[in-house]
């Protein structure tokens, strides 16, 4: 699998998520500084790390989806590649325009940084096929705009279409119908707040992470 | 140089979406004995320097591409 992580001033999860590629997928990606126009030829793998882009300013991931090299990520998305961004990385495709809706300030206006339990929704997606629909799973979120805001409408689409990958199994941020990740219409692009990257080998806590990259992987090798 | 236009772009949480940030406003105020404080609605302003004779069109077009996200926030322009 070709991948690519994209690294924004202020992005703190790149290394690892470059680590988390590395150690499933055995071949380092490519990382790409936000300034440039193009990506590398022949890429399966796009990720968007966490971090505060751009120190946060206007609104989480905003600066960040208006960079140069975000135009070629959605360039890339609308060609089908895989887009995977976690927390900021979340953030910058909502605001790019590659996913539906807005992550605004936690409910409880405290950063919320502790394990969460998920419910895996959709078991069908390129990056959620190594989990079982309804399997519940145990990953770190850490942020503070995780309140995922929708309208009704596109709350009931992503839900009538399973675009929704995974929901926190009890209350965590505010999020709308406890959203705590979603996918793009064809299924490619996917959006989350919880860190999986920090879940990939046992001495990190678990590896609950591992299998959404070993699923990329597989769909994509 | 060209005469330059001072443009105020005001940028609001739309109705209906919560705002945490407010609310804690709102809680403080009466926290302070300000009773009658009936919510509070956080903003931003973005005050711009333009050249003079810039349209409303163009203005119209920077806050609805980078000023506020139009999923949740409204925005209103002055300018002269």
């Amino acid at each position: 699998m070709k991948a690519a992580v994209i690294v924004f001033p202020g992005s703190n999860c790149d290394r690892d998520l470059a680590d988390a590629i590395t150690k499933v997928t055995g071949r380092a990606p490519a990382m790409i500084w936000h300034r440039e126009t193009e990506l590398p030829e022949g890429l399966d793998f796009i990720g968007i790390p966490g971090g505060f882009s751009y120190g946060d300013y206007l609104r989480s991931g905003a600066m960040a989806a208006r960079s140069p090299v975000m135009q070629a990520v959605v360039k890339a998305a609308g060609q089908g590649r895989a887009v995977l961004g976690i927390c900021n990385g979340f953030q910058v495709l909502t605001e790019a325009g590659l996913l539906p809706g807005a992550l605004m300030r936690n409910a409880g206006l405290n950063f919320v940084c502790r394990d969460v339990t998920l419910t895996v929704e959709n078991s069908q997606s390129i990056f959620t096929s190594r989990y079982a629909a309804g399997e519940q799973v145990t990953i770190p979120v850490a942020h503070h705009d995780g309140n995922y805001n929708a309208d009704a409408e596109t709350l009931d689409r992503l839900e009538g279409e399973g675009r929704i990958a995974f929901r926190y199994a009890e209350p965590v941020n505010g999020s709308a119908r406890d959203i705590a990740g979603i996918l793009s219409s064809a299924g490619n692009v996917l959006g989350m707040m919880p860190h999986p990257e920090r879940l990939i080998e046992p001495e990190q806590g678990g590896t609950d992470g591992r299998r959404l990259f070993e699923a990329a992987m597989m769909a994509l090798a | 140089m060209a005469a330059r236009m001072k443009i105020t772009v005001t940028v609001t949480l739309k109705n209906g979406v919560l705002d945490p940030q407010g609310r804690a406003i709102e809680s403080a105020l009466k926290g302070l004995g300000f009773d009658g404080v009936n919510g509070a609605r956080v903003g931003k302003i973005i005050e711009l320097e333009v050249a003079d004779g810039t349209s409303r069109e163009t203005v119209e077009a920077m806050a609805r591409q980078l000023l506020a996200n139009t999923v949740i926030e409204n925005f209103r322009i002055d300018m002269p």
